[in-house]
């Protein structure tokens, strides 16, 4: 599991690849929420890139929830781009697909940010 | 070792209204148009063969009771929802009047659990022995409670089977019914228990009203050791995933996805979903019954995890 942090013009894109389990879902809430949390403060708006994610469990949902929670409570806007067959189909299955701003590209994220 | 399942809605029993009646009728004559069937038989292989579940089925309405058949002569209940009515009409028909005992691994005391108690009709026939087990205190008090005026016109005291109640520790095993049976404490309102219950090789884990804090790894290990190698895991799946984190958070349920998870971790060899929504007709639960069957095949580690749908009057043999 890894968490890429960087800029694609107004947004910050954090990067996600890997697995996401049980196992390992502590030590990805620490990666991500920290960049996440100074994105939000900033103001900036935030695409979750999941073009490189394998799979991602119960537990990695949840600090993904965690995330939206943060953003909206500080008014901020999150989005997630760029997911695989096999994640889609598990955001479908949990409904966290409509929980999120979903965008099967990072480009298609970009442009709604630009909007 | 077989379990049947009597009563699988969480919450409050519902029953089929009669627009999803009609809406089944609709939905068989539509598939049958153009068809000519010779006798009955016709008729019935065409249900078999060409209408799915909840279209010429039901998952049923009850809430949670669950029967173990141990190849004891005693019987072993997982819960008194409405459900156990329809059980004990099938003892009745099956052996009469002639003196039973019953033992019931109670797993909370909510209302959906205990409701369908003062409906046993073998806790109104003399001879008949009851065991009542549990990990709460107020076991006891809570069915006296609820069979009194005025909301009961028989009070408990008026049972004529003799009714015993027994005090279980989380984590201590005791053998009921030939079986070894372990209590574990679940999140819940109020708490609830899950029971391993273990025969001959043959496990069936009941699981029900269970909520699963995802953020805690302790939990879901704990879990996944009490659901080891199960051949059967009964898991309340009442809400998405989704609604378990957000809106419905803390409400002491869990969902078809952890269900999954833990299962998996637990190499267990079947779950059944179980605890229903009241808000889902039929088609709902099959469609999710489907969604959870193709979850299990995209993140399967190694051996496949055999998903059902409980329905009220299934039997699984292990």
């Amino acid at each position: 599991m890894q968490v890429l942090v960087s800029q694609s013009g107004p947004a910050i894109v954090l990067g996600v690849s890997g697995r996401i389990d049980h196992a390992n879902s502590e030590e990805f809430k620490t990666a991500f929420l920290s960049p996440l949390e100074k994105a939000v403060e900033a103001s900036t708006p935030v695409i979750i890139n999941l073009e490189g994610l394998e799979y991602i469990s119960s537990a990695g949902l949840r600090v993904l929830m965690i995330a939206s929670k943060t953003a909206k409570a500080k008014g901020g806007k999150l989005f997630l781009a760029g997911w695989s067959p096999v994640v889609k189909e598990i955001f479908t299955i949990s409904r966290f697909n409509l929980v999120f701003d979903c965008s099967d590209t990072l480009a298609e994220a970009l442009g709604k940010v630009a909007k | 070792m077989k379990v049947t399942f009597w009563g699988t809605r969480g919450s409050i029993p519902v029953s089929l209204d009669f627009k999803n009646v009609r809406r089944k009728v609709a939905g068989a004559l539509l598939k049958a148009s153009g068809r000519t069937f010779e006798n009955a038989d016709a008729v019935e292989a065409f249900i078999d063969s060409e209408l799915t579940f909840p279209e010429y089925g039901s998952f049923g309405g009850n809430t949670s009771c669950v029967e173990i058949d141990a190849a004891s002569p005693e019987f072993l209940l997982c819960d008194l929802g409405s459900g156990v009515r329809p059980f004990g009409m099938s003892v009745l028909a099956r052996h009469g009047m002639a003196p039973q005992t019953y033992h019931v691994l109670m797993s909370h005391l909510h209302w959906d659990h205990v409701m369908g108690f003062p409906f046993l009709v073998p806790a109104y026939v003399p001879g008949n022995v009851i065991h009542i087990y549990g990990c709460h205190d107020d076991l006891e008090k809570t069915f006296r409670r609820q069979q009194r005026g005025p909301n009961f016109p028989v009070e408990f005291n008026h049972l004529a089977a003799k009714i015993h109640f027994h005090q279980m520790v989380p984590g201590e095993a005791r053998v009921i019914c030939g079986c070894r049976v372990t209590p574990i404490l679940q999140i819940h309102g109020n708490d609830s228990y899950g029971y391993r219950v273990e025969k001959e090789g043959k496990v069936v884990v009941y699981s029900t009203d269970s909520e699963h804090k995802l953020g805690n790894p302790s939990e879901i290990e704990r879990f996944s050791d009490f659901f080891r190698d199960a051949d059967l895991v009964i898991f309340d799946s009442q809400y998405s995933l989704a609604e378990t984190v957000m809106m419905k958070e803390d409400w002491g349920h869990s969902s078809n996805v952890v269900g999954v998870e833990l299962c998996q971790l637990a190499k267990a060899k079947r779950l059944a979903l179980f605890h229903h929504d009241p808000l889902h007709d039929d088609f709902r639960i099959q469609a999710l019954l489907e969604e959870t069957r193709r979850l299990e095949e995209i993140t399967r580690p190694d051996a496949p995890l055999e998903v059902i749908a409980a329905y009220d009057g299934l039997t699984v043999e292990l």
